[in-house]
């Protein structure tokens, strides 16, 4: 138990004195997840809003395809990314392998089916003339596209927590694309898994804390707007 | 009818689904200020119809002139539906305060503030439900709700308005009111209107012309009384509840009385049809009287028939009663009546009415 209590409290310690190195882990976590989440945002909303205003045979396979990738295994993201960024890989010149930018690639490939899959469903769950009603209003399809985003916010906003709890808690296809390099990929995650193998816990336990701390504010800020925001 | 004064026009519409004919429409017109009412049984197009004349159904066939002009194409559909109007069964209003969404169509054509609250507070004045601008479009009642999405729709200031059975979903009463305020703001705006509805009631309350819809064609367009007292087919007429419809074969005709056979029987109705020929006879069931045996001598309807009761049906305030006099008819009187000729399921009666109570059609 011991081990337990002092690690607890040399976490605060660390974090009461801003220790520059957890400082700087917890901000390129931060950094990373936001911008894979951002990119998975734009590719997942787009290809969820347009997949689920579109009407083709096949639709039906698409959409099961990609609620199938909302549960991609981040290793197997991991090693994909890492074959086509290796050396002689597909996308080998861009020597992107062990950068921040792999892992914001990684992760915005785990995030996007995420955030699509939502979005389908988000959409599609609005009543089936409101499309009809928006048009008849005069609207064009991007005045169109925008009010059914409006209409469809809070469920979005779900679909913006999902993928940025999914790729900050995730530690596979990071430690595989970033490497872990002290600091230039250090993730809280990939620095977890190392501080508990060397046995530093009370490193490990602040940097859990420091996680778990970010993923509740994250989602409480957006559990907020999205219970504030109703008219009443 | 002046050509100037048409505002919308179709011309051999169709519309497919999965290699279907769902709607065929030869022609179809609507005059500045006309009220138009789509009537029919469910699934026979009058929806169809309605969203194809909106553009908000494509079409597979034909042409659709707004102010004589062509619409087809991106740009001029788009210019059409700002100048159109649309409510539909459900009010689909937004997830916001009510005056938003009468502020939407307005937003959606980039108004100026001052314009937009100018327009939003009269609609919200005119049905009633200013007290409401700032509530929540979803915390309201069904008819709260369904003004709301009507004065969306006129905020706009269009000037076809459409209207997909927006009452369907109202209790009565409700409805009552909603049809009140309507029928007032048609008379004062002048704005033409194409409505779809089931209900007769509405139709006859308020449009100016009623079209009836069948299997996705218009079995018959004109004034409301004209499509009631001279409907132009068998379908029509069991539709606009012409009580009795029966089938029958013209013996011959005499000073434009025509005769015709019903199985043995023979009725009489005003009208020229050569002998021989297959017709169909409408009666009203109020116009059709009942008696007690033998007490109709010297009236001067020409149809007499006996029979017997089959069936009494409590209407509300009257009953609908159906006799066999060899062949069906049907009749409404009311509880005194039936009090005071003690009538009853198997009673025998003598009904009858006037030759010119029966609308005579030609069967093809």
């Amino acid at each position: 138990m011991d081990l337990i209590f002092d690690g607890i409290g040399q976490a605060i310690v660390l974090l009461c004195t801003l220790d520059p190195e957890t400082v700087r882990i917890t901000l390129l976590s931060l950094q990373v997840s936001g911008a894979a989440t951002l990119v998975s945002l734009f590719i997942g909303m787009g290809a969820g809003i347009s997949l689920a205003l579109a009407d083709f045979r096949g639709k039906s396979l698409l959409v099961s395809l990609i609620n199938t990738g909302m549960g991609l295994p981040p290793v197997v993201v991991g090693l994909f990314v890492t074959i086509f960024l290796w050396r002689n890989g597909p996308l080998g010149f861009l020597e992107m392998l062990y950068t921040p930018g792999a892992i914001i690639l990684a992760q915005a490939v785990i995030a996007t089916p995420i955030v699509a899959g939502i979005t389908v469903a988000a959409i599609q769950n609005l009543p089936r003339n409101l499309r009809l009603q928006i048009l008849a209003l005069g609207a064009t399809r991007i005045q169109m596209i925008l009010l059914l985003i409006r209409e469809a916010r809070l469920p979005l906003l779900a679909a913006v927590m999902a993928g940025f709890g999914g790729v900050i808690s995730e530690v596979g296809a990071s430690i595989m694309v970033g490497g872990n390099i002290k600091g230039y990929t250090r993730v809280l995650t990939t620095a977890t898994v190392m501080e508990t193998s060397k046995g530093n816990f009370d490193i490990a336990i602040a940097l859990g804390i420091i996680l778990l701390a970010l993923t509740f504010a994250v989602n409480y800020i957006l559990t907020h707007i999205q219970q504030h925001d109703r008219p009443r | 009818m002046n050509s100037e004064q048409i505002l919308l026009e179709v011309k051999h519409i169709e519309v497919r689904r999965g290699g279907v004919r769902v709607l065929e429409v030869p022609q179809f017109s609507l005059r500045q200020g006309e009220v138009v009412c789509l009537v029919g049984p469910n699934g026979s197009g009058k929806s169809t119809l309605l969203l194809t004349l909106c553009c908000l159904l494509e079409r597979q066939a034909g042409a659709l002139l707004f102010k004589s002009l062509p619409v087809a194409g991106r740009r001029s559909i788009l210019e059409f539906r700002r100048s159109t109007a649309t409510v539909f069964q459900e009010p689909l209003l937004f997830d916001t305060t009510v005056y938003d969404n009468v502020a939407s169509g307005l937003k959606i054509r980039g108004l100026s503030r001052q314009e937009i609250r100018l327009r939003v507070e009269q609609n919200l004045d005119r049905f009633r439900i200013g007290h409401l601008a700032g509530r929540a479009a979803r915390k309201l009642s069904g008819g709260e709700a369904q003004r709301a999405s009507l004065a969306r729709a006129l905020a706009t200031e269009p000037e076809i308005l459409f209207l997909d059975e927006p009452f369907s979903a109202l209790d009565p009463p409700t409805r009552e009111a909603l049809l009140d305020d309507l029928e007032g703001i048609f008379r004062d705006t002048g704005i033409a209107v194409v409505m779809a509805s089931h209900d007769q009631a509405e139709a006859l309350r308020l449009a100016d012309t009623m079209a009836v819809m069948r299997q996705g064609r218009l079995a018959q367009v004109g004034a409301p009384a004209d499509v009631m007292n001279f409907p132009a087919d068998e379908f029509v007429a069991s539709f606009v509840g012409m009580g009795t419809v029966l089938k029958g074969r013209v013996l011959q005709t005499e000073q434009d009385t025509v005769q015709v056979a019903i199985g043995d029987k023979i009725i009489e109705c005003v009208g020229q049809a050569a002998a021989g020929r297959q017709v169909i006879l409408c009666v009203r069931p109020e116009n059709v009287t009942l008696a007690l045996p033998g007490c109709h001598d010297g009236d001067s309807a020409r149809n007499h028939f006996s029979g017997t009761i089959a069936r009494i049906i409590p209407m509300g305030h009257f009953l609908k009663v159906e006799l066999d006099c060899g062949f069906f008819l049907s009749t409404h009187i009311t509880h005194h009546s039936r009090e005071a000729l003690g009538l009853a399921e198997g009673s025998a009666v003598a009904a009858s009415f006037k030759a010119t109570a029966v609308h005579m059609i030609p069967h093809a």
